[in-house]
């Protein structure tokens, strides 16, 4: 099985579109600042996050929405990045061919619902928001975004979340249920998050340093990113220029602990043997890895061992993306699905910024300079509270 | 110190959810983690807050817990000479 | 090419579902009340101390449901587990964000967080099972359920998978619920009694509960029917139904004359209960059937009306409590089921019987 990507948009911590992204990417330009858009918020000016700098007024702008709107900052993204990759697939009429939506979110529409907790009580004005938290919401705003009718659906599995929606979308076209799906992720900053993952102590007070031996935990970030899967019968009837194909996938929990995962990585290393499996792979046909290295002492000393069961002593070479944009929760996987589709488009594999130190435990470390090797299949990994593993293929067109 | 000792007790039955335990079923000694009242990861993380929240103690690394929170005895030695409240 | 049969089921919900059998258990509910609570059995049978101390009401009803589902499927393991949940888990997310704002951001911890995300009740589910396999959670308002029931059919039907835990779990949150009180999705209780057939006011009477289903590839002697398709669409007018239910039929080849029961999910809003005057207008000869003056209303309640429609195929019975109209049919074979929440996220779901 291999399905076709025919577009892609973005929205993140190192740009505003595909092409910004990419020039970031290269250039070793990383995302991460302090917190400034949550203006009451006690990490305001200290946190390091990879914010979004633009306003929910300049995203709703950006988007020609009318003053009356009530789309979350989570809908603003993802209502944004999912009209890019749909311009990028050239898609006139979205509803042409038997289309769906799978999107992914795990805080929905919880910006407004911490900003407007209490208020709703009080001040009738802002009510029209009670309706935008759900994560369904989010996906609905989407949809109407791009004038989509059809199979309409949300993923919530933490921070695979985006990963899993791309399997569901590949699934849809396979089983013929669709022709086309635009699938992927949205997340935006909040205090919900912010002050979530400060409670389990893995947010990092300065720059996260993925894989090193002293890394200090994550930095969070906020994005959202889309992409086009179409059936071969959209591609032969449109004569469609195809980006890249998913080639394989694989998804499967680490059923250890609400929160960390296993120390041998077995939920990660069973994700990854099954996309193989399904790719029809062997592991020595992957040239690179991006993988979800988020710098908690936990997350990388058990995908690092994962990636030695499944590679032995030939893991190839092998980035995180996340000292660029921080980790992005429910939309990582969408990202890093955008950024492993340009590592195979450019033949580079993106820099693991900040590493310094190989970690004790682990005989691999990540590539740390801007590689140029010739990529014919990448894999991805995203992994999630509740033992959530997931692991998705690219390869060549 | 035994007054902070049974105050400990009663305080990580109400934060931690113990319904089935009272304060008498939980020795000085016995250990919290592990085959003892079965503490798990999450449970240290409650305890660093109830640290800083009742006593004042800041403890900004998870493994720092480790020894503080052995049993309720090391626990009530270790705020005895670190509270600020 | 495989077959997705229902081989075990069990439901929590306002109903006396979870101990009792499927005829004695349903009971009209008090019309004077805007939300109704689900009936819990005791939790201990079913869940360890050790765990349940943290587990807020969806994370119960849930485990326990699963457990009992599987149970009855005679399994032991599965394959995959898959939840819908439309609000997730509303009460552990309501209770860190109020100690977010109450104590400016201070003093927070983990546990409440930790279960607040939507796939909870899938990973402790899993964690209980010491299950590895696929492992999802769709949260996407009234389709939530169909969504993971749709993703578990697929994967039986392309043989992936043999074996798969579905279900749908919603919980009762205090503030969440006070707040759907503010805009009118809830009922304003000075209008008592309230009536799902016959409506005469806006929003619905909210509630809560957890629907669990064992699915296979084989039918057995526990076999309650096969779930033939599902279907969703995020919007639909009422002028566009009729197509939707049309070319669902077709795709399915049977005529609107092989449907036996029509099983919709009107829960007495006046506002959106139009779209099933208009799904029952084509099904004239059908069984009409309605269930949410029973379970209430919440995102998952559709799995209850799936719950409901699988337990009418196996034993061949249909409560009087469900009855819209008077049609008889000497058996019933297959039964559509159509819902969708103001408006929005249309299903349908067609099921057959075994025998």
């Amino acid at each position: 099985m291999k399905i076709a990507i025919t577009g892609m948009g973005i929205i993140s911590a190192i740009g505003n579109t595909v092409a910004e992204n990419f020039a970031a990417l290269k250039s070793g330009k990383a995302g991460i600042s302090n917190l400034e858009n949550i203006s009451n918020s006690v990490h305001k000016g200290v946190l390091k996050v990879g914010e979004i700098k633009l306003s929910d007024s300049a995203l709703a702008a950006m988007l020609k929405l009318p003053e009356t709107h009530n789309f979350s900052r989570t809908s603003l993204l993802g209502a944004y990045a999912a009209k890019k990759a749909v311009e990028n697939a050239n898609i006139s009429d979205i509803n042409a061919y038997a289309t769906g939506l799978v999107s992914a979110t795990s805080v929905g529409g919880m910006d407004k619902t911490e900003q407007y907790f209490y208020q709703y009580f009080e001040d009738p004005s802002v009510r029209k928001f009670i309706t935008s938290h759900d994560a369904g919401d989010v996906s609905h705003k989407i949809a109407d975004a791009l004038g989509l009718k059809g199979m309409v659906t949300t993923i919530s599995t933490a921070c695979s979340s985006a990963a899993n929606a791309i399997m569901m979308g590949a699934r849809l076209i396979a089983s013929g249920q669709l022709d086309r799906v635009i699938v992927g992720g949205t997340d935006a900053l909040s205090k919900f998050t912010i002050n979530g993952f400060n409670t389990l102590m893995i947010l990092s007070d300065t720059y996260n340093t993925p894989f090193d031996e002293n890394r200090k935990g994550l930095n969070l970030g906020e994005a959202a990113a889309y992409l086009v899967l179409e059936s071969d019968k959209v591609i032969k009837e449109t004569n469609k220029e195809v980006l890249a194909y998913l080639s394989g996938y694989g998804n499967a929990n680490d059923a250890y602990h609400q929160t960390a995962s296993s120390a041998n990585g077995e939920g990660a290393f069973l994700a990854m043997k099954k996309a193989l499996q399904m790719a029809n792979i062997s592991s020595f046909t992957i040239d690179y890895i991006n993988v979800h290295g988020t710098a908690t002492p936990n997350n990388d000393l058990s995908e690092g061992h994962a990636l030695q069961r499944v590679f032995g002593t030939a893991v190839p070479h092998f980035s995180s993306t996340k000292p660029y944009t921080g980790h992005t929760l429910a939309a990582a996987a969408a990202i890093e699905a955008v950024y492993s589709i340009l590592a195979l488009q450019h033949n580079l594999v993106f820099p693991n910024l900040n590493f310094k130190n190989k970690m004790e435990e682990l005989y691999i470390q990540p590539t740390t300079v801007l590689l140029e090797k010739e990529l014919n299949t990448v894999l991805s990994n995203s992994f999630g509270f509740g033992g959530n593993c997931s692991a998705l293929i690219f390869s060549k067109p | 110190m035994d007054n902070l000792k049974l105050e400990l007790k009663t305080k990580i039955i109400e934060t931690l959810n113990l319904e089935d335990l009272s304060v008498e079923e939980i020795a000085d000694n016995d250990p919290l983690f592990g085959d003892g009242l079965g503490l798990d990861s999450i449970d240290a993380l409650e305890l660093i807050v109830l640290m800083d929240k009742d006593y004042g103690i800041k403890l900004t690394d998870p493994k720092e817990g480790k020894s503080i929170f052995q049993s309720i005895q090391t626990m009530a030695t270790y705020i005895e000479q670190n509270r600020t409240k | 090419m495989k077959n997705c049969f229902i081989n075990g089921l069990s439901a929590i919900s306002t109903q006396d579902t979870f101990e009792s059998d499927f005829v004695n258990s349903l009971k009209t509910v008090n019309p004077n009340e805007n939300i109704l609570r689900a009936t819990e059995p005791n939790y201990k049978a079913f869940i360890p101390p050790a765990a349940i101390r943290r587990m807020a009401k969806g994370i119960k009803m849930g485990v326990a449901t699963s457990a009992k589902a599987l149970e009855e499927a005679g399994l032991t393991q599965v394959e995959a587990i898959i939840t819908g949940t439309g609000m997730g888990c509303s009460q552990d997310s309501e209770k860190f964000l109020k100690n977010i704002l109450d104590n400016h951001e201070q003093f927070l911890t983990p546990t409440s967080f930790i279960q607040s995300t939507h796939n909870t009740v899938a990973a402790q589910i899993a964690l209980r099972l010491a299950c590895k396999g696929y492992n999802f959670t769709y949260v996407n308002g009234a389709v939530s359920f169909e969504s993971a029931l749709l993703d578990a059919c697929m994967q039986i039907t392309a043989a992936d998978i043999a074996s798969v835990l579905v279900g749908g779990i919603d919980e009762y949150a205090a503030h969440t619920f006070s707040l759907y009180e503010l805009v009118g999705f809830i009922k304003d209780k000075k209008n008592v009694p309230f009536s799902v057939l016959n409506p005469t006011t806006k929003g619905t009477v909210f509630s809560e509960g957890a629907t669990f289903f064992a699915l296979e590839n084989t039918k057995n002697a526990s076999t309650y029917a096969e779930v033939v398709d599902i279907q969703l669409r995020n919007k639909l007018t009422s002028a566009e139904l009729p197509t939707f239910i049309a070319s669902f039929l077709e795709k399915n080849n049977l005529e609107t004359s092989a449907i036996d029961v029509l099983i919709v999910g009107n829960n007495g809003d006046v506002e959106f209960d139009g779209f099933y005057k208009e799904a029952m207008h084509g099904f004239k000869d059908s069984i009409h059937l309605y269930y949410k003056h029973l379970s209430g209303e919440y995102n998952t309640a559709s799995a209850f009306g799936l719950w409901v429609a699988a337990n009418i195929l196996r034993q061949q019975e249909i409560p009087e409590i469900l009855r819209i109209n008077a049609i008889e049919k000497k058996g019933y074979r297959n039964i559509v089921l159509y819902n969708q929440y103001r408006g929005l996220d249309h299903s349908l779901v067609l099921l057959k019987s075994v025998n």
